[in-house]
């Protein structure tokens, strides 16, 4: 069974100049104890999609459609109530901006002890399960460390520390957004290795968004890949990363410098911009920037069937089939 | 000719207080760093997490004090000037942060947060509006994004405010503490591309933090490895990546995330845990976790010796070989 089952879910946000469409008719599920990285354009309607989940949006969005199931249950029919419950016990979040988790006036361990509320543990024994947690993410001198505030730690130890306080909590579906972008390589491969036994112990669904296509390769099974709010690619991150069905994956792929290996000065890129969210082209989202356009792309594609177990949402998936 | 900035034993302390850190007082978090940058070039600055990449940074864009050392730029010297003095030189050296949303003020429009250089600089008779579609375009974000707040934009949109913020003034030197992390590929490039052709067009020098080491292979001209507040090897980027001496920078190297399920990973495994900048480790500071490590590295602290295009900090350089000779 799925942990997280998105169905047909689409997110606004009102702006002056009319609605800004980030997330249309978005499916995508999180299966029991596996990992689902996303990938997609900066601005694609990543971080839209995980505020939804946990319904913590901005004052101005609002969902239009669709459902979030959670192990069954249908988020956004929730209370807030159920959802408070549920935040940070069941489902654990690792933001974007490290910032955004850490109280600035609070020491780190402070923090560390507040979110153990629930458990049945002695002040001491607090501290000492959060002291193992910032060893555990590499943190030296956990003990005195505790006693500093936010700003005394880099900006890698203060994702590191995000990642502790959110697993700490053991919950059933981790989000992760772009947990590891101020770590190290090394760092980077030890957190990575963590996360996958942790969440093997757990037996966790984690949901994870990076730009590093290095990183989804090593720690995600699945892979999602969004443009401009909608879902065009699924499939085993084998399967995505070595035959990319969607013009555009296969684009995203092409642009990453790790399969460069002669010098360059001049990085690839994909030409063109995302298009305006509030006034939407009709036809496949991707056409303006896309090489293989063609007539029927004045058509939105629907999702098909690539290989298996992968999907896209381009028009050349069913006219391969019917030529 | 001398060096842009030319940065020399630098030491950042930091005080602290509470638990063990009652008891020492002070840590030296950058802890005596010597580099070079040149105009017109790339200087990559990697390593570990937490070894003060950040806190030199901030120490050169005089936002930090340096506690000894010397920090010159065009032959002048930066550290212990007063902030008075300094603003004058906010217009040349400019200063990119690694948090890209926190460090845009939430009550400012993207417009105000843009065009913020020129109004620090005094510089009233700018036309703001058409300053603001001109740094919004060099980015890639549409005119419209002037009005929207922080909180409004995506976290690489907000970088890419960052970096048009950054540019407003057209600086001389640019220090970028991460400046495409949050961003997807392609915009990555389109980030760099641009910082490239500044510095073809008006010999902008960069000092680059990240730890996005296919960025750092492809845009930087030196590279320096910091481990624990002080450089453990410096040289050209290629030769650095060709051939590298510390095995810190080995192991780093080996690290990176290749973008292929399948990829076969000679990875080199560090041992231990890292070390705590309270109690350095004696003789080599790396020998805690070196997989090379031999008994003298654990009492006699290695020189700083030159090698081909740059220097390091090991006495087995290249570790597999040289160890396995003298043992
Ligand atoms: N509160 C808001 N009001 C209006 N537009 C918004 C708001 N928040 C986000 N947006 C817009 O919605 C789109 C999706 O934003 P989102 O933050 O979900 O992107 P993302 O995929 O997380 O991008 P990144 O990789 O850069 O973090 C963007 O175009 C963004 O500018
Ligand atoms: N204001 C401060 N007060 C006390 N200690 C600090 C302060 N700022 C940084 N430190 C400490 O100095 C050391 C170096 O931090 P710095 O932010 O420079 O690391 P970094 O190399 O940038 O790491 P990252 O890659 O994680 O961003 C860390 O141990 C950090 O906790
Ligand atoms: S549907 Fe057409 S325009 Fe869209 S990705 Fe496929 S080929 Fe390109
Ligand atoms: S001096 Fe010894 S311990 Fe230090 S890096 Fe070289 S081989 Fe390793
Ligand atoms: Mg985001
Ligand atoms: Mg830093």
């Amino acid at each position: 069974m799925a942990v997280l089952d998105i169905r047909g879910l689409s997110v606004g946000y009102s702006t002056p100049r009319g609605e800004l469409r980030a997330l249309r008719d978005v499916s995508m599920m999180v299966p029991e104890g596996k990992i689902v990285g996303i990938v997609g354009e900066s601005g694609c309607g990543k971080s839209t999609l995980i505020s939804a989940i946990i319904r913590l949006m901005a004052p101005n969005a609002r969902v239009g459609a669709g459902e979030v199931r959670f192990q069954g249950r249908d988020l956004l029919a929730e209370t807030e109530a159920q959802m408070r419950a549920l935040r940070g016990t069941q489902i654990s979040m690792v933001f974007q901006d490290p910032m955004q988790t850490h109280n600035p006036v609070l020491t780190v361990g402070r923090q560390m002890m507040d979110i153990q509320y629930r458990e049945r543990l002695s002040r001491a024994e607090k501290r000492q399960r959060a002291e193992r947690m910032l060893a555990l993410v590499g943190i030296p001198d956990p003990e005195a460390r505790l006693n500093q505030y936010p700003f005394e730690f880099s900006g890698g130890m203060r994702q590191r520390i995000a990642i502790a306080m959110a697993l700490m909590a053991k919950p059933a579906l981790l989000i992760a957004d772009e947990p590891t972008t101020a770590l190290d390589a090394t760092l980077e491969v030890e957190i990575i290795k963590r996360l996958r036994e942790l969440q093997d112990e757990i037996g966790c669904g984690v949901l994870f968004i990076s730009h590093h296509l290095g990183v989804i390769a090593e720690l995600c099974d699945e892979v999602v890949v969004m443009y401009a709010g909608e879902v065009v690619e699924t499939g085993s991150v084998r399967d995505v990363f070595h035959a990319p069905a969607h013009p555009y994956t296969r684009a995203l792929l092409e642009c990453d410098p790790g399969h460069i290996k002669v010098k360059t000065r001049v990085l690839p890129t994909i030409p063109g911009n995302i298009p305006d969210l509030v006034n939407l082209p009709g036809g496949c989202i991707f056409a303006d920037r896309c090489e293989r356009r063609h007539a029927a792309c004045a058509a939105r594609p629907a999702m098909a069937l690539a290989g298996d177990g992968q999907r896209a949402a381009c028009h050349l998936i069913t006219e391969r089939e019917t030529a | 000719m001398s060096a842009l900035l030319e940065i020399r034993d630098v030491v950042v302390r930091f005080r602290v207080r509470g638990g063990v850190f009652s008891s020492a007082g002070s840590v030296d978090a950058v802890s005596g760093v010597s580099l070079d940058v040149e105009e017109g070039k790339t200087y990559g600055i990697v390593g570990e997490s937490g070894s003060g990449k950040t806190t030199l940074a901030r120490a050169v864009a005089g936002l930090h004090h340096a506690s000894e050392g010397s920090i010159l730029y065009r032959g002048q010297e930066l550290r212990g000037l007063v902030e008075g003095a300094f603003r004058p030189l906010r217009r040349e050296i400019v200063m990119m942060f690694q948090d890209p949303i926190g460090s845009l003020s939430p009550r400012l429009s993207v417009k105000s947060l843009i065009t913020e250089p020129f109004r620090i600089q005094g510089m009233r008779e700018r036309d703001l509006d058409a300053e603001a579609r001109r740094l919004l375009a060099m980015v890639g974000l549409p005119p419209e994004f002037a009005a929207r707040y922080p909180y409004q934009i995506s976290g690489g949109q907000a970088r890419r405010v960052g970096v048009a913020r950054a540019l407003a003034l057209s600086p001389r030197l640019l220090i970028a503490d991460e400046p495409t992390a949050g961003l997807d590929v392609s915009i990555q490039g389109e980030m760099l591309n641009l910082l490239a052709r500044l510095q073809d067009e008006l010999g902008l020098a960069i000092m680059i933090i990240t730890h996005n080491l296919n960025v750092v292979r492809h845009i930087t001209d030196r590279v320096g490895i910091m481990y624990l507040g002080k450089l453990v090897e410096e040289g050209e980027t290629e030769a650095v990546f060709a051939a590298p001496q510390h095995p810190y920078t080995l192991a780093l190297l080996a690290a990176n995330p290749e973008p292929d399920p399948d990829a076969q990973l000679m990875r080199v495994e560090l041992q231990g845990e890292p070390p705590s900048i309270l109690r350095r480790p004696k003789g080599c500071e790396f020998h805690t976790r070196c997989p090379f490590a031999q008994p003298r590295c654990a009492t006699e602290v290695p020189r700083w010796q030159a090698a081909k295009g740059g220097a390091h900090r090991c006495h087995f350089p290249a570790g597999w070989d040289t160890a396995a000779a003298a043992s």
